[in-house]
């Protein structure tokens, strides 16, 4: 319990962190939290009886809640059972689209999100290029300058011919976007 | 893709995040169904002529209190329902007490007024009108606060819409209210409290396919 306490104080300090724009806590804590999201679908995948191959996918795509929701997070509130509300909800999400029977996900106790931790990445099914591909170009591009090749909010606007807070909405948008994308890939 | 790949994509060129957008787009989800279904009552139904009678003026404020603690109880329910997690530590059958507690009201009324005034009591004039209207005028701001819950991160689907739902319903009733020619304990409890609840089922029917992200 102590260890687990420990844990969600300094994942909440790096989701604090990241939330005010501090882009190194936040890549930390994304980090982290890819670790524990893989043990805790491992896991789950198997006692629904699905493949370890899907586990990768499913990160990677509460990776991407996590972050388009993160306006959501209280900070006031702990973290861990945010993280697992998310989780378990995109876990069932996937069982239900792959017309698992087992959709009844029990409530467990939200520190089971933290209690395992894997470093033992697979690379998803999931190709980012074809998934950009079908987004919108600006959005499309927005993201390829901003998030991709780390160009400056500044630069990219410039490049793009627009102004700077459109190309904040079409980061945004796109991002949102690309979530939604992830998940209709997934489906299929 | 790799993980790694993804989480830096993420967290290059970072931008901060303004968490008080939940609370925010709610309430101006809320305020603006809210002046949408009266604008609604007012333009279709018209105002009750007679409330410069203060006793109709009192009753309205019966009505448009319930329907008002109805929606407030609710609106702290629903706000809690659109964070992740948020639906493991809210007390849900508060929502339920405000019809209780009418229901216990309105059965005091009929039981202190003689069976033949019961009919009159319970039916009011232009029940069906009552019945038709509320859920009309809840479907504006149904679809505003669902709008602005579609924006936060409900993991509990069915009962995220039923609460907005019962919001909804709440508003449409308090928009009636300004119309409504019947000033009885027992037509409220049983028409509004009816309505509302019908409401709250509907949202939890569509909850689940429309608010899923």
């Amino acid at each position: 319990m102590k260890t687990e306490n420990a844990k969600e104080a300094s994942l909440r300090t790096l989701m604090i962190a990241g939330l005010g724009g501090d882009g190194a806590a936040y890549r930390a804590l994304l980090s982290e939290l890819s670790g524990h999201l893989r043990a805790y679908y491992r896991g789950r995948l198997v006692r629904a009886g699905r493949g370890m191959e899907e586990t990768e996918d499913l990160v990677q795509e509460a990776l991407m809640a996590v972050h388009t929701r993160r306006h959501t997070y209280d900070p006031t509130q702990l973290l861990t059972p945010w993280v697992y509300a998310i989780a378990r909800y995109k876990l069932i999400d996937h069982l239900r689209q792959n017309q698992s029977t087992v959709t009844n996900v029990p409530i467990e106790d939200a520190s089971e999100i933290i209690a395992a931790d894997s470093a033992q990445a697979m690379e998803s099914n999931l190709d980012l290029n074809k998934l950009l591909a079908k987004l919108p170009d600006k959005v499309r591009l927005a993201i390829q300058y901003v998030k991709i090749e780390g160009l400056s909010v500044v630069e990219a606007a410039a490049r793009c011919g627009i102004s700077e807070s459109a190309t904040k909405m079409n980061v945004h948008r796109g991002l949102k976007q690309l979530s939604s994308v992830i998940s209709q890939e997934k489906a299929k | 893709m790799k993980t790694e790949q993804l989480i830096d994509l993420l967290s290059t060129n970072l931008e901060p995040v303004n968490t008080h957008k939940v609370v925010r787009s709610l309430w101006i989800a809320t305020v603006a169904g809210l002046v949408l279904a009266s604008l609604t009552c007012i333009v279709t139904l018209g105002m009750r002529p007679d409330l410069n009678n203060p006793g109709v003026l009192r009753f309205l404020f019966v009505k448009v209190g319930f329907a008002a603690v109805v929606s407030i109880l609710g609106w702290r329910l629903l706000l809690k329902h659109t964070r992740p997690g948020g639906e493991n530590h809210s007390q849900i059958f508060l929502a339920g007490l405000p019809f209780v507690a009418l229901l216990a009201l309105a059965a005091v009324n009929l039981i202190l007024v003689p069976a033949s005034d019961w009919s009159h009591l319970v039916m009011g004039e232009r029940l069906l009108q009552c019945l038709l209207s509320i859920p009309i005028m809840a479907v504006m701001p149904f679809a505003v606060i669902v709008w602005a819950v579609r924006n936060a991160a409900p993991t509990n689907l069915l009962r995220t819409g039923a609460l907005a739902g019962l919001v909804a319903g709440g508003i449409g009733a308090m928009a009636y209210a300004l119309h409504c020619p019947n000033d009885s304990l027992p037509f409220v409890a049983f028409w509004y409290g009816g309505t509302i609840v019908l409401c709250t089922l509907a949202g939890a029917a569509f909850g689940p396919r429309l608010l899923r992200w």
